[in-house]
């Protein structure tokens, strides 16, 4: 069968590759090529102010991505990610810093470190499951931020630590309008791998272990090599992701990675849908989003009779915060399948458009 | 040595504390198997209310300690019947996830409403310390001892004589069971709610009074989680037994940190590294049951 423009009605494959395409249709595939193109074109138009945010939404979508091969392809709640992003931060300055490691080498080597980080702290997941697990990495969280304070060599202590400019064939990429390029390269990459992992036979294991740990061990699948491997690949995006992020501030402070850090990065994943590719970057885009439009709120309703009342100015921080857990519930209770259910539900609708019954 | 016998009945005490917190935490989680992130903010909520009314209406502890529990217990009522009943049948991360999203939410609204800084309790008792055995012991801890041990009683009497304690004993045991018996199920996840509530609340205002009432607070609810794996997410008594050894560890922590190791900060992070311990030798705590799983 010659590749088909776009999805036939029904749902017939007569082989498994068919089924597990990176790219359903051509049209698709050419939307997707299109819109990084349009990406490469965006640091001509945007101003520094959006540049900003769209490489915030690039370093926090990747490490979201990975928090969700782990929580959403495999079932293993983590509550330690902003920890994990953390930790790929200093590593790559350190490595860095220390080696004189070249940053575009000590990105991935980043990775890898968080990737034996996480391995460790993901033994016990090998043994336990659901909440007992959530626990343990929250106690990971704590113990790491601890870490973080203390170690002088490796992170700087509470000074913090210089993180040196993406270089590459000695072109430094320190401005916003070049480091989107890096953080774009870098993001493309990392969501084609995650795609392609779940296309493979390790990919469907672990949505086997999250749907039906029993079965999926009677069916041969190793349970404790899956969860930890689970653990690991999310890791490695939470240092390639916070790695990234060293490099673009090129400081690094031990105080940014807490809790409510690593429940962001759950909510990224629950708003975007848990289980999604795409929705990990919808998520992302959501939760960059929400304090800049609630900023643009504050900012419209000051001098009226709400600013006054209840002092918006002053509460932005704290209202922020319980936005987040707010949106957090409410996409629970509503709508649990996150932004890419509702996105599937408008394909959907536009596909069968006249007729949607 | 006095220093060490001082960390020891601080630990004891502050101990206790968190066993009443950790009690109602797993009062919660074996009524309804949820687990609740958001114990702390009971805490949190407690204390502030306690403090509102103390200080902006000027009543005196013994009436609006009474009034803060009440509103305690329509709280916890409210937060089960609008927020948790509508995520029961869900799995278990997203339950986790919500408490998590009302621990955040509630955390922040009470720093927006009364301030990041620590406010000192009115003074309630006339003298500030007591004699004991040789030691001064502030009045504040006497009393916060007394109180956990009455709530710890009176848990006791309340889930072995109490008509509702033994409905919701049964609830805990076997749902369908129970209410085959005529036991309103939905009732119980709610009691078990604002109980949970109301006793974290004591325990809020207790370490208000002693510590001054500040977000710090809910750093209880994290602290949690050591002592109730440790005695097994579904028993009383260990939550209990886990709240009073994880308070005597972390002081004893402190202790050697402050006379050897000088590492610092060792009180905050010790429980943790015990809690990796215990998942990792044995997951199911002291006295929790072992799941056994069959196909």
């Amino acid at each position: 069968m010659a590749n088909i423009s776009l999805i036939p009605c029904g749902d017939f494959k007569t082989r498994y590759a068919a089924d597990t395409t990176i790219f359903p249709t051509t049209t698709s595939r050419n939307f997707a090529i299109l819109g990084v193109l349009l990406l490469l074109l965006c640091p001509a138009f945007m101003d520094r102010y959006w540049l900003n945010l769209c490489i915030q939404i690039g370093y926090l979508g990747i490490a979201a991505l990975g928090l969700n091969i782990l929580v959403g392809f495999t079932g293993q709640i983590s509550i330690g990610h902003a920890a994990f992003f953390g930790f790929g931060a200093f590593s790559s300055a350190w490595l860095s810093n220390s080696f004189g490691i070249p940053v575009a080498l000590a990105i991935p080597l980043a990775g890898v470190m968080t990737t034996a980080v996480g391995m460790l702290f993901g033994i016990p997941a090998a043994r336990l499951k659901g909440l007992y697990l959530a626990i343990a990495t929250l106690a990971a969280q704590y113990i790491l931020q601890d870490f973080f304070a203390r170690a002088d060599w490796f992170t700087g202590g509470t000074a913090g630590t210089i993180a040196e400019p993406f270089t590459l064939f000695g072109f430094a990429f320190d401005t916003d309008e070049s480091y989107f390029y890096v953080v774009l390269v870098y993001m493309v990459v990392m969501f084609i791998l995650a795609t392609n992992l779940m296309r493979s036979r390790d990919g469907r294991a672990l949505v086997a272990v999250r749907d039906h740990y029993l079965s999926a061990e009677i069916m041969g699948i190793n349970l404790t090599k899956y969860r930890t491997m689970s653990f690991g690949i999310s890791s490695f995006y939470a240092g390639i992701g916070g790695a990234l992020y060293a490099h673009y501030l090129q400081f690094v402070s031990v105080e940014g990675f807490t809790i409510l850090f690593s429940i962001q990065f759950l909510g990224m994943i629950i708003i975007g849908g848990l289980g999604s590719i795409m929705g990990s970057l919808m998520g992302t885009a959501f939760m960059v989003l929400l304090p800049e439009v609630m900023q643009a709120i504050t900012t419209a309703l000051s001098g009226t009779a709400i600013d006054a009342a209840l002092n918006l100015k002053d509460a932005i921080a704290f209202l922020r915060e319980m936005a987040i857990g707010l949106v957090i519930i409410l996409f629970l209770v509503f709508e649990p399948d996150g932004l890419a259910h509702r996105w599937k539900q408008i394909k959907a609708y536009w596909k069968l458009y006249p007729f949607s019954h | 040595m006095t220093l060490l016998f001082q960390l020891l009945v601080n630990g004891l005490i502050v101990g206790a504390l968190y066993g009443v917190v950790a009690m109602s935490f797993v009062l919660i989680y074996k009524a309804s198997r949820i687990v609740n992130f958001a114990q702390g903010e009971f805490l949190l909520i407690g204390a502030w209310t306690c403090w509102w009314l103390l200080t902006s209406w000027q009543l005196p502890f013994w009436i609006g300690f009474p009034i803060t529990l009440a509103f305690m217990m329509v709280f916890g009522i409210v937060l089960q019947v609008v927020v948790l009943r509508p995520m029961i049948g869900e799995p278990i991360i997203s339950v986790i996830m919500v408490t998590i999203g009302l621990s955040i939410f509630f955390q922040a609204m009470m720093k927006w409403m009364f301030g990041v800084f620590a406010k000192p309790f009115p003074t309630i008792f006339a003298s500030p310390t007591v004699n004991i055995l040789g030691l001064d012991v502030q009045t504040v801890y006497v009393m916060s001892l007394v109180i956990s041990l009455l709530i710890m009683a009176g848990f006791g009497w309340f889930f072995k004589y109490s008509r509702m304690g033994l409905a919701m004993r049964a609830t805990a045991f076997d749902q369908q069971v129970a209410q085959s018996l005529g036991i309103s199920v939905r009732h119980m996840f709610a009691m078990s709610w604002a109980i949970s509530a109301m006793v974290s609340a004591v325990a809020g205002v207790t370490v208000g009074v002693v510590n001054g009432v500040s977000s710090a607070l809910s750093f209880f609810g994290i602290k949690v989680f050591p002592a109730v794996i440790l005695g097994g997410l579904d028993s009383v008594a260990g939550a209990v037994l886990g709240g009073l050894i994880v308070g005597v560890l972390e002081n004893l922590a402190h202790y050697l940190d402050s006379q050897w190791l000088n590492w610092g900060n060792m009180y905050e992070i010790a429980p943790f590294y015990v809690l990796i311990v215990i998942l990792m030798i044995k997951p199911y705590g002291l006295f929790g049951t072992k799941d056994i799983e069959r196909v």
